[in-house]
Parts: structure tokens; sequence; C-alpha cells
């Protein structure tokens, strides 16, 4: 019960940090929502921060939280592109189970290398998810149907593969979640080299790519952030960068290596999401599928090509899962949809499509990793932690309603 | 019971006055309906026939509108619709409002259940419902869904509907708008036995020569103002009398001035056929021809449901209809746009009328929707060049006059005119030879119709063909060169500029299969 309390009014402070800000921000159209997000992590970790003793920011906490939410937040990449296509994905723990089980046979019944096993298990995804890509796109169930479907098929599928436990014994399997980076560049004081590097690199690339971002909005005479707020921003992430760099590179191992994929799967769809055509058609399909239709988009392909991502994403989640457990099991990935669905509503992705940001979904993804870990270290019961979760969930998109409203930007 | 006031009319709308934000819907209309007749109303699109429809049902309640409603010889108020049927008006609009997955006995007593303490008493239901439908002379067992019955099967529902309300003033809107002949004709023969039956009925219709047949009162309206009202039993009132009645205005400067440059043809579809996705043994489009030159601006005029959206969307990459056959020539060469992004590939480019379900991603930012026909024109190797997108964006902006402080603000926050000018942008920026633009200035004001109006003529002028489909006559008299116009489907006049008066169109506008073929 004291978290009950304890929690109520620490929400508040990340909460009306959100309030002046979009205000402020209106004219930024979505940015508002995602600094709003982030605000309401740093909150959160704050609070927690002070809740734990201290204890949630230990380096090697750090290293277990990104460890432990690396599935949630590849999920969520997927599942918020999903979500502004205006789809829903319920089969994703499911598959994860069920190619888990295949990629556990591949290494240790049929001995195959590592790497064969990964793409296996990738390529294994893509095809599941083709296989509900195609009930949905080309036939035209609904998605939710289709999927839920999918979350029986594939979960029956995985207890016929894994019958009982696989374990795993590749080492370098394993390592893909428990490995850390190699340290060539030695330390400074207990400080490792590489992660600093990585995240100094970090900052440049994001620095670079604001600035020119900003260059280019001058060049067109177009509205840009005031700039004491750009300058906030920077200073704001090249602490935030400069914070976690330091932490990781305290803890036994320096970089892990899942966050390093982690990180590179972001950027990419980042990418993919907001500078390339497919990634606009998915957000004109979700938009306004009939207008999509009629400007010559092909929505039917859009949709198909969405769930044979998220296919290959649940097969990423499935290899992490798999070499995080050391081993397969027919339980696996038990409500994982629900969290990575939880963590794109949270990161202010719209219901009804259209709306929704990869960025954001890892925010949410974060928010509820962090919720997770704090609450573990001061020992809540697990049953409460579920309840908290879910109304972290109902307020985080209350709120975003709300806000909105006030906003006039609905209805 | 007083009665005494007016024995003689079972409904007197007074002075009748309905304000919408910055429009007059309705200016002191008066209506004045005789007990037991079928009166009909007669108006073009937008004259406000549905707005005095909707203020008598109580849809609009009293206190929103000025003016009186005397029903029965009492001043009536409504607040709703409850209220009206409650005293014996029922209203059926064009857009039937059944359950489709209902059965028609349950869909007749919707609202107004047979049942005793919240128990349905289905025997009770079904069979009243079966003599109700004996009454309209439906032949359908009263257990079938509504879903597996045809429009005109559902027409008579309805009425069946209007009928175990009791109903005293029947209220039809467009009752044969999406009927085939044989089901108009049994309808109207119904609303005649009704008549006999001493129910009172309102039709509102387009098609005159129903009207001629069964109406004894026509009152027609314009521009929200009661015009005249015909004896129809009298002589001399022909269907040309309506016409004159219905558009006589004239035109004035609302159009700006512009000498075509007209040069070699560039669009023409030939025996262009449509059928209803639904219906498929209904012509939506019927055997259509047009052409279209270079820097000519064509106007295709017809009344609602004469097909003239199905017409530009099967045309545009098959988008409607199923069974669709004839040829399209570009520029005399014969194309085949089978998909939405063969049509923009072969030149072709569509506004739709409804800019907000079918032309626009609200939530999206100006520039995405301008770039969103033509993305590949800013993007390399699937990568979008956003710098080059900003630009093209801004040029559009400055270009077309779209009022936003940024391109980067949501569709939807802009009026309907600069929404209208996004929806053009997006067009022009795909670099058609053929623009078929519907409805272009549908709930704009006047300032922004005539940038509107504008910008079409540059296009003709920049040697691009225009269709413009619109309801409003003066529009199409006032920027086309050349007009078409299509009656159920069928291509049914060709008039050019000169030669165009409102009647003459309307004349061709409202010509029935039966005289085209004479």
């Amino acid at each position: 019960m004291s978290t009950d309390t304890n929690l109520a009014p620490a929400m508040p402070p990340g909460e009306q940090a959100r309030i002046p800000l979009s205000q402020r921000l209106a004219g930024l159209g979505g940015n508002a929502r995602q600094y709003g997000i982030f605000a309401a992590l740093v909150a959160i970790v704050i609070l927690f921060q002070g809740l734990t003793d201290g204890r949630l920011l230990k380096p090697d906490n750090v290293v277990s939280l990104f460890q432990q939410n690396a599935y949630v937040m590849v999920l969520a990449i997927g599942m918020v592109m999903v979500i502004v296509a205006g789809h829903i994905d319920l089969s994703v723990g499911s598959v994860v189970a069920f190619v888990g089980g295949v990629v556990a046979v591949t290494i240790t019944d049929w001995g195959l290398p590592w790497w064969v096993a990964v793409l296996i298990g990738v390529a294994l995804g893509a095809v599941v998810g083709a296989w509900q890509g195609f009930w949905i796109a080309y036939i035209g169930i609904p998605a939710f149907i289709v999927t839920l479907a999918g979350m029986l098929i594939f979960r029956g599928l995985a207890l016929v593969v894994v019958s009982q436990t696989i374990r795993v014994n590749d080492d370098s399997f394993n390592s893909i979640v428990s490995g850390s980076l190699p340290n060539f560049l030695g330390f400074s004081g207990d400080m490792d080299v590489v992660t600093l590097v990585i995240g100094a690199l970090a900052f440049a690339a994001f620095a670079f790519s604001q600035f020119r971002a900003r260059v280019q909005l001058r060049k067109h005479d177009l509205h840009v952030e005031a700039v004491g707020l750009f300058v906030a921003k920077l200073v704001g992430i090249a602490l935030a960068l400069g914070f976690l760099s330091v932490l990781l590179s305290l803890s036994a191992g320096g970089m892990p290596i899942i966050l390093v994929i982690v990180g590179v799967l972001i950027v990419a769809y980042t990418f993919l999401m907001g500078r390339t055509v497919f990634g606009r058609h998915i957000y004109a399909v979700g938009g306004n599928r009939p207008a999509a239709s009629l400007s010559g988009v092909r929505t039917k392909r859009v949709d198909f090509m969405i769930f044979v991502n998220i296919g290959a994403l649940a097969g990423v989640a499935a290899i992490i899962t798999t070499a995080r457990g050391g081993a397969a099991v027919a339980a696996a990935g038990q409500s994982f949809e629900l969290d990575a669905i939880a963590a794109c509503f949270i990161g202010g992705a719209a219901v009804t499509g259209g709306i929704g940001r990869i960025s954001g979904a890892i925010v949410g993804a974060l928010i509820m990793g962090v919720l997770n870990m704090g609450l573990s270290i001061m020992s809540v019961d697990p049953s409460w932690q579920q309840a908290i979760k879910g109304l972290v969930l109902l307020f985080a998109v209350a709120f975003d309603l709300i806000n909105k409203r006030r906003a006039g930007t609905s209805g | 019971m007083d009665t005494t006031a007016t024995p003689d009319y079972i409904l007197e709308m007074r002075g009748i006055t309905k304000r919408f934000p910055g429009v007059l819907a309705l200016s002191d209309v008066n209506l004045s309906v005789r007990r037991g007749e079928i009166h009909a109303i007669c108006g073009e699109n937008g004259a406000g026939k549905s707005t005095l429809m909707k203020v008598l049902s109580g849809v609009y309640p009293h206190g929103s509108y000025e003016g009186d409603i005397v029903f029965e010889g009492r001043t009536a108020e409504f607040r709703s619709t409850r209220d009206s049927e409650h005293v014996g008006i029922v209203i059926i609009h064009q857009e039937l409002a059944l359950s489709p997955f209902l059965s028609i006995a349950e869909n007749i007593f919707l609202g107004n259940e047979r049942a005793a303490r919240g128990v349905i008493d289905w025997n009770h239901t079904n069979s009243e419902a079966a003599k109700l439908l004996a009454r309209v002379g439906l032949d359908e067992r009263p257990d079938t869904k509504i879903i597996d019955i045809g429009v005109g099967k559902q027409q008579l529902v309805e009425i069946a509907k209007a009928l175990s309300k009791e109903v005293k003033l029947l209220i039809l809107d467009e009752p044969t708008a999406a009927l085939n002949d044989e089901d108009s004709a049994h309808l109207l023969g119904l609303i005649s036995g009704l008549r006999e039956q001493g129910i009172t009925s309102i039709i509102i219709s387009h098609k005159l020569n129903e009207i001629e047949s069964i109406a004894d009162t026509t009152t027609i309206i314009r521009d929200g103002q009661t015009i005249e009202t015909l004896d129809m039993r009298a002589d001399g009132v022909t269907e040309e009398r309506i016409i004159r009645g219905m558009v006589g205005r004239s035109l004035d400067n609302r159009f700006p001035e512009h000498t075509p440059t007209i040069g070699d043809e560039v669009l023409r579809i030939e025996d262009w056929t449509v059928h209803h996705p639904l219906d498929q043994a209904r012509k939506v489009v019927d055997g259509a021809s047009l052409n279209v030159r270079r820097g000519e601006i064509v106007g295709i005029a017809g009344l609602m449901g004469a097909g003239r959206t199905e017409l530009a969307m099967s045309l545009f990459g098959r988008s409607y209809g199923s069974h669709i056959s004839g040829r399209v020539y570009k520029d005399g060469k014969e194309i085949h746009p089978t998909n939405v992004g063969a049509a923009i590939d072969a030149g072709l480019a569509y506004a739709t009328e409804d800019r907000k379900h079918y032309g626009l991603n609200l939530i999206a930012t100006i520039r995405d929707n301008i770039s969103g026909a033509a993305i590949h024109k800013v993007s390399k190797r699937g990568v979008i060049d956003r710098n080059e997108e900003l630009k093209v964006a801004e040029r559009f902006r400055k270009d077309l006059g779209i009022r936003t402080p940024t391109v980067e603000a949501l569709v939807g926050k802009l009026s309907g005119g600069n929404q209208q000018k996004v929806v053009l942008s997006k067009w022009i920026f795909s670099d058609p030879d053929v623009l078929i633009l519907d409805e272009p200035t549908r709930g704009i004001d006047v300032g922004a119709k005539y940038e509107i109006y504008t910008i079409i003529n540059r296009l003709a002028d920049a040697g691009k063909g225009v269709i413009v489909i619109s309801s409003e006559l003066p529009e199409l008299l006032g920027i086309c060169d050349r007009i078409y116009t299509l009656s159920q489907g069928r291509i049914t006049g060709e008039v050019a500029r000169e030669e165009a008066t409102q009647e003459r169109l309307m004349h061709y506008m409202t010509m029935e299969k039966d005289v085209t073929r004479r």
C-alpha cells in the first residue's frame, strides 16, 4: 500500500511539467508531446532514484535495466508502426516463444553455429509476419482477429517445439544479451573508455543532425525553435547521454552489446519512419486510409509489409529472450504483446492510428522498465507492480487526451 | 380540439428563418400543406430544402430558428424528432436509417418495441409487422434481415416503420434517388395509395417528371427563400415552368475573367459504363462519352445521384464501381488506368468532393499532404529529401496563397478554403495533364471561391485539361468553356459556353431515360 501513496503525489511533478511545456511549444505539432514524455521519464527516474536510496542508478542496475527491457523496446518499434497504420498485433508474445524454441533447437539439437540460428530466427519471424499480413492485407480480416488467432496458433506451436526446456549452452549466443563490448581502449580511472567514446559519438551525431535540420529550416524561412530552447535541448541531451555513458562505463562489463543492437535499431527505424517513402506511407494509411488510397498509396502492400516487419522484430526479440535465459521455454514471451502495446500508448501513439513515433515508444518502454526495476528494488509485491503499471498506462493516455482536448486539436 | 384556425391545412410553416454561423440558410420561408395531398418541394442542391425539413421534424429544435410551425391547428414546438414523431410527423431520410443486421420486424419497431415490461413480445411484433408489410406491398417475411433485401425494399420498410408510428404527415427526402425504374414506380404508387388512406406526404425530389405525375402542389425554394407555390392540377404547369422557378437568378462577377487557349484533345472516354459495386444489375454510369482538350475547362452538371462522382472515380484508377467497361484515350492513345497509381502515372488527377474523408490526412502537416500523391518526386531510392519537400510545400504555400503560419501546421486546423488549396497543391504537384475537380468550392466562402477559380484558370492556361464537377450551375456557367449534363448515368447534353443557360442545363439534367431514347 505504501507504494500507492508514494506514487500518487509523485506522478504530478512529471505530468505538470508537460502542461506549460506543451502549451509553449504548441506551434511545433507533435514535438511538444515528445518533450513531455521525455520529461515524464526523467521525473520517474529521479523519483525512484530517491525512493530506492540511489540504488536504481547503480551502474550494474542500469545495465540490467537495458538487458531486461531490450525485448520490449524491440517489440515496441514494430508495434508502433503497426499502431500508426491503424492495426494491432496481439501475437508477438507467442511468436517470441515459437521462434525462440526453433532458435534453441537449431543450436542445441542441430548444432548449427549461433549466427545461423540468429538468421533463421529473424527469417522465421518474418515468415510468421507474412502469414499474418496476408490475412490482414489481402483477405481483409481485422488485425485484432488475425493476431488473436496467431496468439493461439504460435503458442500452440511453441508447445510442440519446446515440449521441455531446451538449454542453449553457446556462450557467443548468450553474450548477445549478457556480453559487453571488448575494452580495447583501456580505462580512464574506473571508466571504460570504449563506452565513453560511443557516448560522445552518439551525442555528436545527434547534435549534427539537429544543427543540420535547423539550418535547413532557416534556409526556407521556416519557424525554428527559440535559440534558448534549442541550446537547452542540446545541453539536456548532452547531460543525459554523458550521465548514461559514465554510468555504463563504471559497470562491470562496460558497454552492453544489447544496447548497441537496440540503439542501431532505434536509429534505423527512426530514419525509416521519418525519412523514407515507406514510413510516410504508413502515416498516410493510418491518418486517412481512403485518402491515401486515392493518392496512389498501395495500402494493402503497406499493411502486409508492416506485419512482415513486426514478425522479423519478434524474431529478434525471441533471440534476445532465449539468449537472456540461456534456454527456450514454451511459456516464454507471456504478455510481451501487452508490454509493447502499453509502451506505444504511453509514448503518445494514437489508438485511431496516424500518430506515433519510434522515440515515443522507446521512452514508453523505458518508463515501464524503470517502474519495474524501481518497484522490484523496493521489493514491492509483483501483484502490486502489475496494478501500478496498469494505472500508469491509464493515466498517461488520459493525460494525453485531456491535454489534446484542451489544445483543441481533437474533435 | 381547436381546429378552427385553418382546417384546410394540416401544416403551416410561417416565416421560418434559420441561421448557421455566417450563413443564412433559410430566410422567411412559408410552406402550407393541405390535408391529404402530396406536396412536392423543389430546388437546386443547397437551396435549403433539407434544412427546412430538419426544422420541421425537430432535428433543429424549437428556439434554434425563427418563425412558427402550426401542425393540425396547433403551434408546435418540437425539441427533437421524438416530439415530431409523437404528433405524427415522420421523415424518411435519403440515407436510410435501418440497422442492417436486424430483421425487418425489429427495424419497424425499433425504439417503439412491442414489449411488456421490457420483454419483447415476438408474436405480436411479427404479426403486426406482417400487416404493415402487406400495407406497403412488400412480399418479405418479417424476420428477413435488412441486409438481405435491396434498397427499394428497404425504402418500403422505412415507410412501414412510419406507418407503425401512426404517421399523419410523411416526409420523403429524395425517395427514388437510389432506386431503379421499377422500384421507383412501385414506391410512387404506394405514396399515391397512402393519399387515399388520408396520409399527407411531402416529397423532396429532383426528378421533375415524378413530381409532375404525382404531386398535387409544388413549392419551389431557392437560396433559402420560398419562390412560389404551384397548383399542379392547374393547366400549364410543366417541368419547364418548375425549372424556371428553380434557377431564376442572374450571374454577377463572382468569376474571374478568362480567355481560354484551347489546344489538342488530351482526354477522351468512350462508352464508359459502370455498375453499382453491390447492386451489379444497376448501371450508375451508362455509356458515357466525353472529351477534354488542353487549356479547356469542361463542366459536368448533374443532380444528386446522377453519377457524376461515380464517373470520375471509376475513371480514376477504378476507385469506384464494378464491371467497368469503355475506353479511355490520353493524347490519342488508349490507356488502361486500372489502379490509382496507374491513373496518376497516366497523368490523371482527381480531387474528391469530400476533402475530409477522401482527400486529406487531417492529422498530418501541410507539407506531408502536398507531397502525398507524388512523393517519388522528392525522394531518391525511397529516401525523402526533406529539404526538397519543404521547398515544394513552401512554393505552393506562396503560389496558391495557403494562409498558414507554417507548412508544418496540421491540415485539420486550416479553413475549408485553405484545405482545398492544399488538395489542389497536392494534385498540381503530381503534374497531371488532366485534373478532375469534384465540387471544388463546396463549403468554401465566396472570397476563397474566387481564388480557387483563379487557380483553375491558371491550370487551364498551363495547358492542362480541367474537368469541373459541380452542383452549382452558376459556377459551371461562370468558369467552364463547355458543359456536359449527366442524368441517371447518361450524358444527356453537351452545351458550349455561349449557348449555356441554367434553364437549358436544368432541362438536360432532368431528362429521363425514356426521353433520351426518343
